[in-house]
């Protein structure tokens, strides 16, 4: 059967199912939640950036009209963290504040106003500690420690891992290039607040709204810290207005509010201030990165060897898998043979970094791009050949172990370079304007979950009603990604009804299964697949009625429609509502499950476990730029991009999503930094947030953003949904070093830093005309004590995934192989 | 350390008429308030939004007097006799504004969270000037910050709004 002609809802540009909410400003944040007696939050939070607690005395403040409660570390004492590795924050800082804004007390008042202002009435005695700013301040500084876990002094997580011998790939090399490059940090700035409501429940038991990412990992922490079943808390996550990975850790306020409710027995709100979210962050890490990589003649890579030096501010939060994430993607892209990664991520008194779009791979991927930039001129190959030539290729096992799938990279880089006019501008247009080309891959889903365990990470419910509703139930949450409309579209396709016609019950760790979050781009692939199994159960229930009541043999049913026909004889048909009137006559009442798990991945080494993924989405991008020789101001005209997405579920939304993930790296490349200062030594010499608010933070506005042509390549995946990959993360990779590369053509200056302000063009440019090189980055990769390098030989050197020298695990495998053996 | 006393929300000692969305509305309110808190927290109109509460996001665009400005800037004291239109005032006799149905259609509203305020402004364009240029969109929206989409599917919309009203007028 011709599944591609049958299609009536995927692949076709519609309207999402929660689109008229949005446009209606019916949409529910959590903000938007008022409810009778409801109480508000404020949190004190330190001026310090890195601090003792003395002693801290809130009396004054639980005395002020007003005030209901006042809570401080000691009632929240337990440690919590989104990794089971990094448990290290507590909802409030007990003894020890890391960073300007960590909170040290709550106070929970009848109006915020008045909980505000007794903040100012709470009394808190500090210690100041020797502050530290950037990674190489921690490794020269080992003590005081700003947490007492981690490697060693002040770094939190070193990585070593080679695959295969590096230093033979540069001895058959003909050229070896050495490039350091630098990604500043900066922030998600989601125009929502992040905000949460919470309450005790009639029956005593705990709800919480919380604008989340990831509801089943909130859901986790508040077990721990407040001691509770999981099975009595609810988590409800509210659709966010934004997230792009700020708003996936379980958050101190969270909690805070969760144990007000308990206590009081009154709904408890909090929403964050703008200023206040720049403290949250867990934003992109600052990342200093080396690469060294061997290329013979015609641009075969011989081997890589990268290092990163990671900020990770004042908490792990996800940062031992953005360590590892650093140096993970590196081989999706081109056949590398031999590969080493050391990484090494630091504790600073900032505020702490994690997962942003693209997570830990963006940093990295502009290193890499703009070094092949560098390759290509310099072996007089043309930047979109040479990536041709070594480009992956489908089902290809990296030398990391990483399995690929359907692989489109050359087909996206064929594709920008047509429709960009490629050939008719790199190093032709005139001086001041340039080209510059860049790719990328991303995860489709996150290969293993972030606690380990053997279940499914998505699963799915579908209730069938007599009236022909359909209901779907997952733990999926909407960040404006559209992960509503993807559940709604596939169940729709299957059942042969439309998208009005399911009705979604998401984000809800009481109503559906559990489903991960929304992170990793993993909601597609995951929470698709299992509303597809879900689906496809609930059409085989309801055909099996329907085929005796017609007579006829099942697989000749079709359904669409909103009707379930016989394809051989249409005529003979029942509408949607009574197919399911029959099945339930039939089978009794129907509700069907689905649920989804990522196969085994062949990286069975430590540290395997990040980078694997079911499938991997691929990017080319040409950005065009103009560069004044006068004052390195740049402007962007236009970009094109091919996203390798395997099929378009609903192509308005990828677009959508392809081209938000354009200007958010385009912020990104030109001008979005979360920058720190210090103050004055006669004030307190305080390492402060240079500017936490959205006026200076800047980011583009819609004068900024240039007209973007969006090519989607489909062959559809085997493994994803009706073939779907993901288009979240993915094209934002390429547009940082596209628009570096673009600036080189157009001025002849390497900014091998991020972002390219006007003010460091002007240094290159100064360095070009004093004859110097016309560069403008870091010079030096400071020292660091790394591991001994797990050793896994790459596949073609007869590597099974295991580390040749891991003495515990290889000693932990054999045991468990003996075990076998003898039963 | 010196302590600010605000008033309360208790005291709801100010208070204004204004027609909100078309309809006559009398509300009292602490005299602190802003035209934002007000809306949201005295009104019920949860649908404008509020992204930093200092003027520099655009979420709580609203109209007032047909015009568009930043409503967590603007005291409510100040809106007396005013007319005020947000977001849940667009769509008239039970059908979407065509802008609202071209936002939804052609993928401008992601998250969402900024849709309201970006709606109302464009109303205001649309209202002063029936066929703008993208450029002339594209200044009028340069105070929303949207950041989702890219602003490109928005700026579709809101073309695309402009065709339809002027094919309702013209039909």
């Amino acid at each position: 059967m011709d599944e591609e002609k049958q299609m009536r809802v995927i692949g076709v540009p519609r309207r999402r199912v929660d689109a008229r909410a949005k446009v209606t400003g019916q949409t529910r944040f959590a903000d938007d939640i008022f409810l009778p007696r409801m109480a508000y939050c404020k949190l004190l939070r330190s001026p310090h950036p890195h601090a003792r607690i003395r002693k801290i005395d809130t009396s004054r403040a639980a005395a002020h009209p007003g005030v209901y409660l006042v809570l401080s570390g000691k009632d929240l004492p337990i440690e919590y963290g989104i990794l089971p590795v990094s448990q290290d924050e507590q909802a409030l800082c007990v003894d020890h504040v890391r960073h300007v804004g960590d909170p040290v007390a709550a106070v929970v008042a009848r109006e915020e106003l008045t909980a505000f202002e007794a903040l100012d009435l709470i009394d808190v005695e500090y210690e100041l500690l020797t502050t530290i700013a950037d990674p190489e301040e921690a490794l020269a500084t080992p003590a005081p420690r700003i947490h007492e876990y981690g490697e060693a002094g002040n770094i939190h997580k070193r990585v070593s891992l080679e695959f295969g011998d590096v230093e033979q790939g540069f001895a058959e090399a003909d050229e070896v290039f050495e490039d350091t490059f630098f990604y500043q940090g900066n922030t998600h700035l989601p125009i929502e607040q992040h905000a949460a409501v919470a309450i005790k429940d009639p029956e005593g038991k705990l709800t919480i709204w919380s604008s989340t990412q990831t509801p089943h990992y909130l859901h986790r922490a508040l077990a721990k810290v407040l001691q509770m079943p999981a099975g009595h808390i609810r988590v409800i996550a509210t659709p966010n207005g934004g997230g792009f990975g700020g708003k996936s850790d379980p958050f101190n306020h969270e909690i805070v509010v969760a144990k007000a409710a308990l206590l009081l027995d009154r709904p408890v709100k909090i929403c964050l201030t703008r200023e206040e979210v720049f403290y949250c962050h867990r934003g992109r890490h600052p990342v200093l990165m080396k690469f060294k990589t061997g290329v013979k003649k015609d641009g075969t890579i011989t081997g890589m060897h990268l290092q990163t030096l990671i900020d990770g501010g004042a908490y792990g939060s996800y940062g031992v898998a953005s360590t590892f994430y650093t140096g993970a993607l590196q081989t999706t892209t081109y056949h590398i043979p031999r590969y080493k990664f050391q990484g090494c991520r630091t504790f600073t008194n900032k505020p702490p970094c994690g997962p942003k779009r693209g997570h830990g791979t963006v940093q990295p991927r502009f290193g890499q791009e703009v070094q092949l930039d560098k390759i290509a001129e310099k072996l007089s190959i043309d930047p979109a050949d040479l990536r041709l030539r070594i480009a992956e290729s489908s089902n290809a096992v990296t030398a990391n172990f990483f399995r690929l799938s359907v692989v489109n990279l050359a087909e996206c880089i064929r594709r920008v370079v047509k429709i960009s006019d490629w050939k008719d501008k790199f190093r032709k247009l005139p001086s001041g304007r340039g080209v510059g080309l860049a790719c990328s891959a991303y995860l489709t889903g996150a290969g293993l979950p972030i606690y380990w365990n053997k279940m499914p990470h998505s699963g799915v419910h579908i209730k069938f009603d007599r009236g022909g509703g359909v209901a779907v139930f997952c733990g999926v949450t909407e960040i404006g990604q559209g992960s509503d409309d993807v559940l709604a579209g596939i169940v729709a396709e299957v059942l042969g009804l439309e998208t009005f016609d399911i009705r979604l019950y998401t984000g809800d760790t009481d109503l559906g299964p559990v489903d991960l979050g929304s992170y990793s781009s993993r909601v597609t692939i995951m929470a698709g697949n299992a509303a597809l199994q879900a689906a496809e159960r609930g059409k085989a229930i309801i055909a099996e009625a329907v085929a005796e009541k017609l007579e006829i043999p099942k697989e000749r049913l079709c359904f669409a429609e909103k009707r379930v026909f016989d394809s051989a004889a249409p005529e003979k048909s029942v509408a949607f509502a009574e197919a399911v009137c029959l099945a339930e006559a039939r089978f009794g009442t129907i509700g069907t499950m689905g649920s989804y798990t990522p196969p085994k991945s062949p990286a069975v080494y430590k540290g395997g476990g990040v980078g694997p993924s079911p499938t991997y989405s691929y990017t080319a991008a040409v950005v065009e730029v103009v560069v004044s020789p006068a004052t390195g101001w740049i402007s962007v005209p236009k970009i094109w991009i091919a996203h390798d997405i395997g099929r378009a579920l609903n192509p308005t939304l990828v677009r959508g999503q392809v081209e938000g993930s354009v200007y958010m790296g385009l912020g990104e490349a030109l001008m979005e930094e979360q920058e720190f200062r210090r103050l004055p030594k006669k004030l307190s010499h305080a390492l402060v947030h240079k500017f936490p608010s959205m006026l200076e933070y800047k980011s583009p506005t819609s004068l900024d953003m240039p007209e973007v042509v969006t090519e989607l390549i489909e062959e559809p995946d085997p493994r994803g949904p009706f073939g779907a990959k993901e288009v979240g993360q993915g094209p934002l990779l390429p547009i940082m070093p596209a628009v570096a590369n673009a600036v080189y053509d157009a001025v002849g200056v390497r900014i091998d830093e991020v972002p390219i302000t006007p003010e460091k063009i002007m240094k290159a440019l100064a360095e070009k005309k004093a004859g110097r090189e016309p560069r403008f980055g870091p010079s030096h990769f400071p020292h660091v004590d790394w591991p001994e390098a797990l050793r896994v030989p790459p596949p073609w050197e007869g590597g099974d995934g295991h580390a040749v020298n891991d003495a515990p695990r290889t000693a932990k495998r054999n045991a468990e192989k003996e075990k076998v053996l003898s039963s | 350390m010196v302590t600010i006393t605000f008033p309360t929300e208790s005291q709801k000692t100010a208070h204004i008429r204004l027609t909100l969305n078309g309809e006559a509305t009398d509300v009292s309110f602490a005299p602190y308030k802003t035209l934002l808190e007000v809306l949201r927290e005295d009104l019920g109109h949860t649908g404008t939004k509020h992204g930093c509460e200092l003027g520099e996001c655009g979420a709580c665009a609203v109209l007032l007097d047909g015009k568009p400005v930043l409503s967590c800037l603007l005291l409510a004291l100040e809106c007396d006799k005013t007319v005020v239109l947000t977001v849940e005032g667009l769509a008239a006799e039970g059908k979407l504004h065509p802008l609202q149905d071209a936002f939804a259609d052609l993928g401008a509203a992601q998250c969402g969270y900024c849709t309201p305020a970006i709606l109302v402004t464009a109303k205001a364009l649309l209202d002063q000037n029936p066929k703008p240029s993208r450029e002339q969109i594209r200044e009028a929206l340069s105070g929303n910050l949207c950041r989702c989409t890219g602003y490109q599917q928005i700026f579709e919309a809101v073309e695309e709004a402009m065709v339809r009203i002027a094919g309702a007028q013209n039909g």
